[in-house]
């Protein structure tokens, strides 16, 4: 789990990695072998591993592999990144490689769901931001952003570009709501009562 | 905003909270567990201290890593049979009914819930699989969740969610011979789009599907996430009740009146609204085939591949037949194949190895094909065999295995190799996903898949029947 469980996060800054496509799917992101491991510590050792290796282990061009990107921690994306499958791993690999906000045109919806949880904020822009975004990142890939969350922008040398995220992710984040299992167990009595209720739980 | 439909009303059944972040606190009245997505989810349960908090509503098994060809343990893959000691180990450690290799209830997770009378209309139900929207087949609102959200379902039996859209897709008419479930959605996912479904639930309706049997409704359902929905459902009726009458967990005799009144009850009203209504059309549904790297890159079994032009992705089509190969504007139909597998949560029921048998029987499969028919769990297996589907199969070439997810996502032995083409029953062509990152997948439904196989090229299933 990221460290600083249920902390406050409302900022997120430094340098940026663009990752080019629409549809970029879970299993792009993490290859379904990598789900074999018990615990998610080598995560970051995982994102788009067979698109940056060869089969051999040879690394290949990819922007995950490009030096000017080293140490970036604003992931860069098109439309509905993280389809397919729920894996966690998916986010909790881009989490430990050192990504810490993803933004993009827009997200599925488990994908979204999964990387709140973990703290990862997954924020959108129009496509023609993007387009500006990632230009502007590959042109000068020392760009520092500054993603603000409570004002809802993305600041940089250059522009300030609006970005839309659900009052419910944004205040989840800000107060550590996003560690939902504490919020979730202070309610146990309530949980009891529904329970308790339920037609297909008392032999109808 | 919808109203009054099976969405809204098992939605409003348990909901338990509003919490600060506006989001629902909602008991999940079933969750089913598997091997892949648990272990980060106990281990939490343990740093934290906590215990399961509804165990007699949790059931597990193991599907994604078993081997199909020999079930001896310890498994040949060492992180494999890691991961089979950690769910057996958890699920005993946490008072969990687990369905192991030994027992005569394992299966695709998917397969066996619905096959043990566990998923039942107007419950919510989770699993940390993104194909849980298979049990909506039955009325259920059954979500596929990631693995930290397992961990509160495991604590809480709860969710934090928020509230999806409904959208209701009417099919209209019939379907044609030769034109099965899988044709079904896989048109409608090339009709709305692989993100389409972003923020609804997919409420399926209409004439063919209340024609429909559970297990081709299984199959609608299944891919919903395909269609970018995270649930889909159909509401229950006689078919649901008589398909779940006397099962396992199913409720009893004395009960199942009142059970079905309530199941009933859940049920979208007439005047129920929703925000959104699609039309499909049934009768202009042909056989259908993908031929990229995504579930909505799809096309009639007639038709020309597309040319990216004419797609509103025209990079991504680009993309997508760079990896596959294919030239577009030429037919789908002839292109040869290396592999066929029948299988899967979508398509490995007993009537998908009934489809597939009925095309295979008496058939040989071409010399240069591998094909593979995996059961969907060890009863769907037990089943078929009674009826002598595996000894047509076998007769026809195809090797028959034991119950596993197997080539749908290859994290066990079953894989592709090098630029392999797969004819699959599965649900995704995504790059790599066969195990393979060069392999290169067609979905299809079972029937299609034992066209290919016999006939070495991908083929119109009518033409077989
Ligand atoms: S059969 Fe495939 S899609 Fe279904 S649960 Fe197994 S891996 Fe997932």
């Amino acid at each position: 789990m990221p460290d600083g469980l249920g902390s406050r996060i409302t900022e997120i800054s430094g340098t940026a990695l663009p990752i080019r496509g629409n549809d970029i799917d879970t299993d792009r992101i993490v290859p379904a072998r990598y789900l074999k491991e018990v615990t998610f510590d080598r995560m970051g050792e995982y994102p788009f591993f067979d698109e940056r290796f060869d089969a051999n282990g040879n690394p290949r061009p990819h922007p995950f592999n490009d030096p000017k990107y080293q140490g970036a921690s604003i992931l860069l994306a098109n439309a509905n990144f993280g389809s397919g499958s729920s894996r966690e791993h998916a986010p909790q690999a881009l989490y430990r490689f050192g990504i810490h906000a993803i933004v993009g045109e827009s997200f599925a919806a488990i994908f979204t769901g999964n990387s709140l949880a973990i703290g990862l904020p997954t924020v959108t822009v129009s496509h023609d931001d993007m387009e500006r975004l990632m230009a502007a990142v590959e042109a000068k890939p020392e760009l520092k952003l500054s993603l603000d969350l409570s004002e809802k922008c993305l600041v940089f040398d250059g522009g300030v570009i609006p970005v839309e995220v659900s009052e419910m992710a944004r205040k989840s984040l800000a107060e550590g709501y996003w560690d939902s299992t504490s919020t979730l167990a202070a309610n146990m009595p309530k949980v009891r009562q529904v329970a308790a209720r339920l037609p297909y739980l008392n032999g109808f | 905003m919808s109203e009054r439909t099976l969405f809204d009303k098992v939605w409003d059944a348990h909901t338990v909270d509003i919490l600060p972040t506006g989001q629902t606190q909602l008991f999940i009245g079933l969750h089913l567990v598997h091997e892949v997505t648990s272990p980060q989810a106990f281990a939490m349960l343990r740093e934290a201290g906590l215990s399961v908090a509804f165990p007699e509503r949790t059931f597990a098994t193991a599907d994604h890593i078993v081997p199909t060809d020999t079930r001896a343990r310890p498994f040949l893959d060492a992180q494999a049979e890691e991961m089979m000691q950690a769910i057996e180990g958890n699920t005993r450690d946490f008072g969990i009914e687990f369905y192991g290799l030994d027992s005569e209830r394992q299966g695709i997770v998917h397969v066996i819930g619905p096959q043990l009378g566990i998923t039942q209309p107007g419950m919510t139900l989770a699993c940390g699989d993104s194909h849980t929207a298979t049990h909506g087949a039955f009325g259920t609102l059954a979500f596929g969740i990631g693995t930290t959200q397992v961990r509160d379902v495991l604590a809480t039996q709860c969710l934090a969610m928020e509230k999806l859209k409904v959208r209701r897709i009417n099919i209209t008419g019939a379907l044609s011979p030769g034109v099965y479930a899988k044709d079904v959605i896989l048109a409608i996912i090339r009709r709305l789009g692989v993100g389409g479904g972003k923020g609804y639930a997919y409420e399926y309706g209409g004439t063919v599907v209340d024609r429909m049997t559970m297990d081709e409704r299984m199959t609608v359902c299944n891919m919903s996430i395909e269609g970018g929905a995270l649930v889909g459902y159909v509401n229950p009726d006689a078919t649901t009740f008589n398909f779940l009458r006397g099962r396992t967990f199913a409720p009893p005799a004395e009960q199942f009146e009142r059970a079905t009144n309530y199941w009933l009850s859940m049920a979208s009203d007439p005047d129920a609204t929703y925000d959104d209504q699609i039309e499909m059309d049934g009768p202009a549904i042909e056989p259908t085939v993908t031929w990229g790297i995504n579930p909505g890159q799809a096309t009639g079994i007639s038709e020309r591949l597309p040319l990216p032009e004419e797609l509103p992705d025209p990079a991504g089509a680009q993309r997508a037949y760079q990896h596959m190969g294919f030239t577009p504007g030429t037919p789908v139909r002839g292109i040869p194949i290396d592999v066929a597998f029948v299988g899967s949560c979508t398509n490995s029921r007993l009537s998908d190895l009934r489809a597939a048998a009925q095309v295979a029987k008496g058939k040989h499969v071409n010399p240069r094909v591998r094909a593979i028919v995996v059961p969907g769990s060890y009863g769907v297996k037990a089943e078929a065999e009674k009826e002598g589907l595996d000894q047509i199969f076998r007769d026809a070439g195809f090797e028959w295995r034991a119950a596993g997810c197997s080539m749908c996502l290859a994290m066990n032995p079953d894989q592709l190799h090098g630029r392999e083409l797969c004819a699959s029953s599965s649900n995704r062509n995504f790059i790599g996903r066969q195990g393979s990152p060069e392999g290169r997948t067609i979905l299809m439904s079972p029937a299609m898949v034992a066209a290919a196989a016999i006939s070495g090229q991908i083929s119109d299933v009518r033409e077989f029947l």
